[in-house]
């Protein structure tokens, strides 16, 4: 369901399958197991490339198995469990001592876009693929942290309306102009990791110190951070 | 290290000679020194500052070398600066850096803590360059950063990608006010923009406290710095 593969400097952790790399339990836990490699091994120039295959980068949350519990508390119980288990997902993104990028092959939905937002840069198709916070049109309340999510990635009031309140299926053109994305200027899944490798690159060669880097990382998003138990690193000699 | 003039009523502050203008101890009192004089001035509610310097560097941050040699040097350059930005915020006039070189790290910040900046075209940059010095960025900073820096990417861009940011850069990304063809018309702009402020005629008292309001979380952060810093106290100067 998820590999990570070293090629040099780059991690590169992939959602396999043709399927919609949905997150049960036993997929959350693949995940973090595979970004506390990658953290292991992090070393100056490290970069993170997260994609997927297939039409879909994550549709989110396996509803399907929380439905299959049989009861209505019980499928609460298991979303709630879900959720849960998510968040060191996000924490361990936000930890992580090395750049970070999502190279979106497809639809990225719900927890899905939160797994993409979770990164620093942001890349997706131009001519397919969408972003979509599903939440208002099923009828699913948000977690705190995702909306501390949206809060601090996506900077404006009409695109944060846009994400949360609209039930908009937003492809790359407009993600680029609402600021939620980077780039979606590749027709193909193989040009936006093409694209996110080239830039990866760039990043791999200012060698910076992953600690630092984690820890400016933090520093930006201390709402997030706060909800998430991550603290920013605390030298015993005041940094300048 | 720092001169202050007044033209009619705007005040006009410049780092001087040819150097990297470090914001080291002495050139941090000089300038909270100008400050005070600026605030006691008896038209200073109705007057603009503009901030200036001479040569390539508006300020290449922190003196890291003195630091290094006298390591106390540092947390008292970081609460003096503390101070000196805590009096820029509440100064009770509309204040202008006019960035004629580059700013880096704590001068990118000090240009930051004023309410337009304008910067030449032709050369320099703003520059977030703790990240490639292995220097963490303290909270205030940050505070300042989002402030400052409206859009996510932005902030990502200035923070954790370090970018060189020129003035079309900083225009594009909200940083920069207006940019202009060289250091001399950067400043000529800027008187420009303050005498057009000092006809509108608002009241410096005002305006300082709504701009205290605004930068509310910067001061906070400011506040918080201080008492969880330590030395500064013990080494007996007066902040």
């Amino acid at each position: 369901m998820c590999t990570l593969e070293k090629r040099g400097n780059l991690f590169l952790l992939t959602l396999t399958g043709d399927n919609e790399h949905r997150f049960n339990p036993d997929a959350i836990a693949t995940i973090l197991s595979l970004l506390g490699q990658a953290k292991s091994q992090a070393k100056r120039g490290s970069v993170l490339i997260t994609t997927g295959h297939g039409k879909f980068f994550s549709n989110g949350f396996d509803l399907a198995w929380a439905q299959a519990s049989g009861s209505l508390t019980g499928a609460a119980e298991r979303l709630h469990q879900m959720v849960e288990s998510f968040k060191p997902v996000v924490a361990a993104l936000l930890d992580l001592p090395m750049p970070t990028i999502a190279a979106l092959n497809g639809h990225a939905a719900a927890a899905g876009l939160m797994l993409a937002l979770s990164h620093d840069y942001i890349f997706m198709r131009k001519d397919r693929g969408v972003l979509y916070m599903s939440e208002v049109d099923i009828g699913l309340s948000m977690p705190d942290y995702f909306a501390a999510m949206v809060r601090s990635k996506i900077g404006t009031s009409a695109a944060r309306r846009e994400v949360l309140l609209s039930g908009k299926k937003i492809r790359g053109e407009e993600a680029v102009a609402l600021g939620i994305v980077d780039s979606a200027a590749h027709d193909s899944a193989e040009g936006v990791v093409e694209a996110t490798v080239g830039l990866a690159e760039k990043l791999a060669a200012k060698k910076w110190n992953g600690d630092v880097y984690a820890s400016i990382r933090k520093s930006l998003y201390p709402e997030l951070c706060e909800i998430l138990g991550l603290k920013a690193t605390i030298f015993a000699t005041p940094k300048l | 290290m720092c001169t202050l003039e007044k033209r009619g009523r705007l005040f006009l502050l410049k780092l001087t000679g040819d150097g990297e203008h470090r914001l080291n101890p002495t050139l941090l009192d000089n300038l909270r020194s100008a400050i005070t004089q600026i605030r006691s001035d008896p038209s200073s509610s109705q007057s603009v500052l503009i901030t200036t310097s001479d040569g390539k560097f508006f300020s290449n941050g922190y003196d890291l070398a003195l630091a290094a040699s006298d390591p106390p040097l540092r947390a008292l350059m970081a609460a003096k600066l503390r101070s000196l930005v805590a009096d820029l915020i509440s100064l009770p006039m509309p204040t202008i850096a006019a960035v004629t070189g580059h700013a880096s790290a704590a001068g990118f910040l000090l240009a930051m803590s004023h309410d337009y900046i304008l910067m030449r075209r032709d050369r320099g940059f703003l520059y977030m360059s703790e990240l490639d010095i292995e220097l963490v960025l303290p909270a205030w900073f940050v505070a300042m950063i989002r402030m400052k820096v409206a859009s996510p990417a932005a902030r990502r861009d200035v923070a954790l990608t370090a970018e060189k940011i020129t003035a079309d850069r900083g225009l594009e990304m909200g940083i920069v006010d207006s940019r202009h063809g060289s250091a001399a018309e950067t400043v000529e702009a800027a008187v420009k923009l303050g005498e057009e402020i000092v006809r509108r005629g608002a009241d410096g008292h005002v305006y300082g406290r709504m701009r205290e309001t605004l930068l509310r979380e910067v001061l906070h952060a400011i506040g918080s710095n201080e008492s969880a810093s330590n030395g500064v106290r013990n080494s007996g100067s007066k902040l």
